[in-house]
């Protein structure tokens, strides 16, 4: 049997699917986001940051819990759904959007915020002094100055996105093509002795995650070597 | 250096003086999740009778057998099926003379939101958007609700609709949470639970439900395993079982 003939495409393309989705969502999100918690002065912004990075250290339990209950026909989520006749968020898609951009957050959030902070407040009064709009200063100063924490950023949250596995177990219901993604699946194969498939999506995991890791050292290292 | 000997060594003590006590009237039980609340109070039964301690754990029986098949700390398996309990005594894992049918497990329709006080019709009609049953391949009553849907031909109809939880446990909380309207859940999750409508399914839509007891080989020479299937086999522990709904042999 080749490679290709199993039923281990589906997952992976869906995963890829909700990562680029939930990614795509997450710079939307979390630039102006990062932005304020880099140039604000309010003394409560750490607060906010804290917020945010709760997923870090709370087990994925937690959040699914909260979000299945949120999700569901009793809270938002289903007053959400109802607006085209859905009772509940859980066992979607969009869902697990909303899931994986709570969980992912932090990790997008911080390299971005880290890069704008990095910037300091010299180059945006140079661009106020040549007449530059603070719209302006941000889209043609700021944001070109991040572009490697927004890299940074995107790539550990699309990671991260891939990697989750606690949350969607909970709140996935395990629908063949569309809550199922490569964790889930892969926890199904181990548990059902389907070692071959397991093994398949659990090395290509591996190499993606090498993959993701060496590039972030070399974002790391041509930032460095441009300041320098 | 000899202070990290030492820590060792005292580490080594401390493990050592554990192990006995670890050895004396322990037994460790993988419990199907069916049969989380039977087993609970069969174990603090079992504890006033005999004085050992049976630590349960609940889950899935298929994930329970590859964890056993990995060498997992069972010493007795109590599975939703005779399949898998057969497929350890088939691996050498299992004693074959251990295994007898414990429970016959009924398979339910139950919804906190539509009325499937005629479950058959309910499921012909779907008015819903959700339907939770086990995952079909770890666990035995997932399997059943398969073959329920199929035997009253609604299973293609219907097969859009499935969400699966990760055990019967999960399947119910499902239901139980509202997310989805309509679920099969094991009848044993539904003592004294008064909430929603619930359909039987006839014996005949499905294959019984035979649930396994098997002493696996880790408990083979062990007091307190042995003893536990034996509780499980008197009248006391099958008053608990039926007393849940469930048919005995």
């Amino acid at each position: 049997m080749s490679v290709f003939s199993l039923h281990i495409w589906p997952p992976v393309l869906l995963t890829i699917e909700l990562a680029t989705i939930t990614t795509l969502l997450l710079l939307v999100i979390a630039t102006p986001l990062a932005w304020w918690l880099a140039r604000s002065r309010a003394w409560w912004k750490e607060v906010i940051a804290a917020v945010v990075s709760l997923p870090m250290v709370l087990p994925p339990t937690v959040l699914g819990f909260y979000l299945l209950v949120a999700l569901g026909p009793d809270g938002p989520g289903g007053a959400i759904a109802s607006l085209w006749g859905a009772r509940t968020l859980a066992f979607t898609f969009t869902g697990l959007v909303i899931g994986s951009i709570l969980a992912s957050m932090p990790f997008v959030v911080q390299p971005i915020r880290n890069a704008f902070a990095a910037i300091g407040d010299r180059p945006l009064e140079v661009a106020a002094t040549l007449r530059a709009s603070p719209t302006r200063a941000f889209w043609t100063v700021a944001l070109p100055l991040a572009s490697p924490g927004l890299l940074s950023g995107a790539v550990l949250g699309f990671a991260h996105t891939v990697g989750e596995f606690g949350v969607i177990l909970m709140i996935g219901g395990n629908i063949p093509g569309r809550t199922r993604v490569m964790s889930t699946a892969i926890f199904d194969f181990v548990e059902t002795m389907q070692w071959r498939e397991a093994n398949i999506l659990a090395g290509g995991m591996v190499v993606f995650a090498f993959a993701v890791i060496l590039s972030m050292i070399l974002i790391e290292k041509r930032v460095s070597r441009a300041r320098a | 250096m000899s202070r990290l000997r030492a820590i060792v060594a005292a580490f080594g003590a401390l493990l050592a003086s554990l192990a006995p006590l670890a050895e004396a009237g322990q037994t460790n039980v993988a419990v199907a999740a069916n049969f989380t609340e039977p087993a609970k109070q069969i174990a603090a039964l079992f504890k006033q009778k005999t004085g050992h301690d049976a630590i349960l754990s609940f889950g899935a029986s298929g994930p329970f057998l590859a964890q056993i098949t990995h060498d997992a700390p069972f010493q007795v398996f109590l599975s939703a099926d005779e399949d898998r309990p057969k497929a350890a005594i088939d691996a050498g894992l299992a004693v074959r003379q251990s295994l007898f049918t414990y429970a016959i497990g009924k398979l339910v329709l139950w919804s906190k939101v539509v009325d499937v006080t005629r479950g058959d019709e309910a499921l012909k009609k779907a008015e819903f958007s959700k339907i939770s049953i086990a995952n079909p391949d770890g666990a035995p009553y997932g399997t059943a609700a398969i073959e329920t849907m199929k035997a009253l031909g609604v299973y293609d109809a219907l097969k859009g609709k499935i969400v699966q939880g990760n055990s019967i446990a999960q399947a119910f909380q499902f239901v139980d949470t509202r997310n989805a309207e309509v679920g099969f859940v094991a009848l044993s999750q539904l003592f004294g639970v008064t909430d929603g409508t619930r359909w039987e399914v006839p014996q005949s839509l499905y294959s019984p439900i035979r649930q396994g007891a098997v002493l696996l080989k880790k408990g083979e020479n062990d007091e307190a395993s042995k003893s536990f299937l034996e509780f499980l086999k008197g009248p006391e522990a099958r008053g608990i079982v039926g007393k849940f709904g469930y048919g005995l042999d």
